[in-house]
């Protein structure tokens, strides 16, 4: 009687090893099972804002190449950095590039001893200032009112800053629920440097990952958490990636007296009007964006691609430069654009990646 | 007592070995045997140490570093910026007891005490049930269903008692409040109470509670004079164990809480204290660095809390044994 | 019994005493009440507003008849008694609502294809948690494999070695203390030991393992010595009696005679941790393909399956909540049949109580 249990027991085990691992969407050879030699699997890690854009170029990618499994982590930009200078990721998805500090030949563990990483511009994302009111649907702001806004200075919709821009709109009198990302992120920094660079009077703070908590408003976890918060609540503003805004309303910002929405092309444009890092390697493309030029859409998130220059793994170098290859084309673009609402880079661009990639060894 | 001497008697382990001069073939699996037991005790007390030690290691630099480095490279200097997350984990898992300890009591006492003795057992399973939902499926719940239905109760504690400074500020829009978290926290420590509570009521004498009733006194009576007195310290431990629970909870709390760095007794506003696990599990992703130390020196505090908490509890268990007798 | 003495003391001791009638016809009547004042208040039928006021209205009536036909004593009684009620029926509003939401929602997804299907190479609809299902079954059965063996031979010790000597009684100790270690501490110290021993930023599923370990090892050493303990010396007097090393009689009577409720307290704490998510979050990472291999690459499982579905979705935000849910069920599926599984073993053991 006493053997039963254990009889059960190993009949579950046996069950459940009988029905080895595998999914029917997956090819035998990404389980690992039969890996044929050399790298099958790239491993990169990083910034959680290009992951709907990584899951569909992974998904093109390994449908095209069925032997290879690429993971893409979204454990955020840090995390990526951190994990490509230890070698344990093959490429990291970064919303900035390396600071000049972190940079230099040799300080990549995954690369050969004296290859630099080079970081490659593959995602632009505009990021929208989204709104929930009863009655309004089109809002143009200055970016001096949207500091105030998410400093705390203006509390009331109907704000003498905010009519004035607004002269045709119902605007309530009602307080004003400022959501933000309560988590470090990517897209707070670029957002926190729009202000500061464009309303710096107002916004005295730095970029920095993580919203002065001196400021207050409401706290949302993940740009998932900042839409539900600002769809959830009444007379609610925040700020978040264009794609994932829907239905919400998205303010166009005052640009030079001109109001501009978070379009792709009006985010694509900050690229052509910035100017790269000085002193960086030559198939570096880290750019020191420039939010206060003319027509050009100021609150945007550029993500690179942090490769190694030359791969201690040849093999892997190869793999990595296919993967790369196939973002940066106009086809992995347009893939980005349709699932993820990214801004194509554009053609010039584009051949500048291209140049670079082809340097990775 | 007994059942010691009885041991050491009967027990061949025990005594010193007899055959202590030649070794007895016997004699050596039992000696292996009793190695791999104590070796595997150890152990435990090996991995609890390296738990403190790599806590500790890996969160130093955050703890010796220069101040103004923090500031730079980190997210501050660290005791001002640990302190508010301290007073968030506590605040937290105190406002949970405040909910789960009456309530608790309340269905220990019901199921030991009131209901018919054949449903006791069923009636604790499906208190039991809800010490079986995941937290991050808490979590969910939270956000999604308890967070926006329980708005309405917010405006109206807002509007009517906002003159208690507990209910005052601005009410949040989406209800992710440290309200909501009390009452998330406290269902998913009621069951850890409940057991515990439910136990030592039923390990109450029963002369005692069959005397109360005899002399006329009614239910209620019999469980103030009778029940009580006798569960106190077990109440007094089991609320200890919740809060120790409640503390270290972090899915739930990060999923639903909107969390910011700061100190403040209101409940209902959107700008509420974080709690440590929570602000661990939201950075340490993004972290790297100087902040994945100050993270882990984050779980330190975190670790020492709960520590000082759990032992309190044990301490009053260990003393309640000594003197009941019951175990 | 205690109806017995009840009933005497009432008959006895008080003048008069309320129809039995009175609770169920109170309780009716302030339900209706209590939802007409609700529509009342708030101009449409909030269920919540609803039964508190019922609920108020009941202790209310029931406080001033029993005050009036039976005395202070028993109306004190009856306070307490439908308080004590109350508070039961509350604790169940939470669980009929986790319940109700999660099996509702999480149906729609709970379908063939998402237990065939990994997350590789599907953006938005369709797609399933297979992966995260054999990744929590890897990740699980490794702590297991892991726990049973450290926590079972401790359990030996403590109970059958151990004497209440000084080691022993710190290993209790800190066993209980170990008991309260916060799960997100597990797992940072599951990244901080594979970080020194491998290389940092390692995430493989056994790191995960070695975080849910922590976790498990004081659960399994608490429910098996209390196990052992509970073996009647007898047998092992019996076992000594005729010449058999102890370490055989523990192999070969005390641990069989236990092995059922061993057996089901393993099961127990496994469905403790099979749920656990901040710590696999940070030992683990994600990936949306299938990973058999425990000791290398990121490796998914079901908690952070659901985790990364709510907070990481893509621009179409329903199918991946629908996942979310579907993941949740499955988890709540899994946890209550362990569950089960573990109480209908450790009832055939179950020393007789007293109630």
């Amino acid at each position: 009687m006493r053997i039963k249990p254990i009889a059960a027991a190993a009949l579950v085990t046996a069950t459940a090893l009988a029905f080895a691992g595998c999914a029917t969407n997956e090819t035998p050879a990404a389980g690992g099972t039969t890996a044929p030699a050399g790298a099958t699997t790239l491993t990169g890690v990083g910034s959680s804002a290009m992951k709907a854009a990584q899951e569909k170029w992974v998904a093109a990618f390994q449908t095209a190449n069925s032997s290879i499994t690429v993971n893409y982590s979204p454990d955020g930009s840090g995390a990526g950095r951190s994990a490509f200078i230890a070698g344990a990721a093959n490429f990291a998805g970064s919303d900035r590039p390396f600071k000049d500090e972190e940079i230099g030949a040799g300080k990549f563990a995954g690369c050969s001893a004296d290859s630099n990483a080079l970081a490659l511009p593959v995602y632009i994302s505009p990021i929208a200032v989204v709104f929930n009111v009863d009655g309004v649907t089109e809002l143009t702001l200055d970016p001096a009112t949207i500091a105030g806004v998410f400093a705390g200075k203006i509390t009331k919709w109907n704000d003498p800053a905010i009519v004035k821009t607004n002269p045709d709109a119902k605007l309530p009198d009602a307080t004003i629920t400022a959501v933000h990302r309560g988590d470090d992120s990517g897209t707070t920094n670029n957002f926190t440097d729009t202000l500061n660079k464009t309303a710096p009077e107002i916004w005295t703070e730095t970029a920095a990952d993580t919203f002065p908590a001196a400021f207050g408003g409401e706290a949302a976890n993940g740009t998932s958490g900042v839409i539900q918060a600002v769809t959830g609540g009444k007379n609610t503003i925040g700020y978040a990636d264009a794609s994932a805004a829907k239905d919400l309303g998205k303010a166009s910002i005052l640009v030079g007296g001109k109001p501009l929405q978070p379009t792709p092309e009006a985010a694509a444009a900050i690229l052509d009007n910035s100017k790269t890092i000085a002193g960086r390697d030559a198939n570096d493309l880290s750019f020191s964006l420039d939010r206060t030029s003319e027509g050009v859409y100021p609150a945007v998130l550029v993500a690179y691609v942090i490769v190694c220059q030359t791969y201690k793994d040849a093999a892997m170098g190869t793999l990595v430069k296919n993967y790369v290859t196939y973002i940066a084309s106009a086809d992995g673009q347009s893939a980005a654009a349709t699932a993820a609402g990214s801004a194509p880079l554009s053609s010039a661009l584009q051949a500048k990646v291209k140049t670079a990639i082809d340097s990775v060894k | 007592m007994t059942q010691k001497l009885t041991r050491a008697l009967t027990d061949p382990g025990a005594g010193p070995d007899p055959s202590s001069g030649m070794p007895d073939p016997k004699r050596r699996g039992d000696r292996i045997f009793r190695g791999f037991a104590m070796g595997a005790g150890i152990t435990i007390l090996v991995i609890l140490a390296l738990v403190a030690t790599f806590l500790l290691v890996q969160g130093s630099p955050a703890l010796f570093a220069d101040p103004a480095k923090l500031i730079s490279q980190g997210y501050g200097e660290f005791l001002p910026w640990v302190l508010p997350y301290a007073f968030g984990t506590i605040w937290a898992a105190v406002l949970a007891l405040l909910f789960a300890v009456p309530v608790s009591i309340g269905i220990a006492l019901f199921i030991s005490h009131y209901a018919p003795r054949r449903l006791a057992q069923p009636l604790g399973y499906v208190i039991d049930l809800l010490a079986a939902v995941p937290s991050v499926v808490f979590g969910l719940w939270g956000s999604l269903v308890l967070a926006p239905a329980a708005v309405p109760l917010y405006e109206w504690l807002n509007a009517n008692l906002g003159f208690i400074p507990l209910f005052s500020g601005q009410v949040s829009g989406g209800g992710r409040n440290m309200f909501t978290i009390a009452i998330v926290l406290a269902t998913m420590i009621l069951p850890i109470i409940t057991s515990l509570c439910r136990e030592v009521f039923l390990q109450a004498p029963r002369l005692h509670e069959e005397a109360a009733l005899a002399l006329g006194a009614t239910r209620w009576e019999m469980i103030k004079m009778a029940v009580f007195p006798f569960a106190r310290p077990g109440i007094i431990a089991a609320v200890m164990l919740g809060l120790g629970r409640a503390l270290g909870e972090t899915m739930a709390v990060t999923m639903i809480l909107s969390g910011s760095r700061n100190i403040t007794f209101e409940v209902l506003t959107s700008q509420n204290p974080n709690t440590i696990a929570a602000t661990i599990a939201q950075n340490f992703p993004e972290a790297f660095g100087l902040k994945t130390s100050q993270l882990i020196a984050a779980g330190l505090v975190l670790f020492l809390i709960t520590l000082v908490v759990n032992m309190i509890a044990r301490w009053i268990v260990s003393r309640r044994a000594e003197y009941s007798g019951a175990n | 019994m205690t109806t017995i003495t009840h009933r005497l003391g009432s008959e006895t001791l008080t003048a008069g005493r309320l129809p039995r009638a009175t609770t169920p016809s109170v309780a009716v009547a302030s339900i209706i009440i209590g939802y007409a004042l609700a529509v009342l208040a708030s101009g449409e039928g909030n269920i919540g507003l609803a039964t508190l006021f019922a609920f108020v209205l009941f202790l209310v009536t029931i406080e001033i008849a029993t005050r009036i036909v039976e005395g202070p004593r028993q109306a004190a009684d009856r306070r307490a008694g439908n308080l004590i009620a109350g508070a039961f029926l509350l604790a169940l509003v939470p669980l009929g609502s986790v319940t109700w939401v999660t099996v509702s929602k999480g149906l729609a997804r709970f379908d063939a294809a998402f237990f065939s299907q990994s997350m590789r190479n599907v953006v938005g609809e369709g797609g399933g948690a297979i992966h995260a299902v054999y990744g929590t079954l890897y990740v699980t059965g490794m702590a297991t494999l892991i726990s049973v063996p450290i926590g079972l031979l401790t359990a030996v010790y403590l109970a059958e070695y151990g004497a209440r000597n000084r080691l022993s009684k710190s290993i209790t100790f800190f066993v209980d203390v170990m008991t309260g270690v916060p799960s997100i501490v597990a797992g940072l110290f599951a990244y901080a030991l594979m970080g020194i021993l491998v290389g940092p930023g390692t995430k493989s599923g056994f790191s995960g393992s070695i975080a849910l370990s922590v976790l498990m090892i004081p659960v399994v050493v608490r429910a098996c010595e209390e196990l052992l303990r509970l073996v009647p010396n007898e047998l092992r007097e019996a076992a000594y009696a005729l010449g058999v090393p102890k370490w055989l009689t523990i192999v070969r009577v005390v641990i069989p005679t236990a092995i059922s409720g061993i057996i089901s307290g393993i099961i127990l704490s496994i469905a403790r941790v099979i749920g656990e998510t901040a710590p696999l979050l940070i030992a683990m990472g994600f990936t949306a393909s299938m990973n058999n291999n425990v000791f290398a690459n990121p490796m998914m499982t079901l908690p952070v399956f659901v985790y990364d579905s709510y907070a990481h979705p893509g621009t179409d935000v329903q199918p991946y909540l629908d996942r979310a849910w579907a993941g949740a069920l499955t988890l709540i599926l899994i946890v209550m049949i362990l569950n089960l599984i573990g109480r209908l073993i450790a009832r055939r053991f179950a020393p007789k109580t007293g109630r």
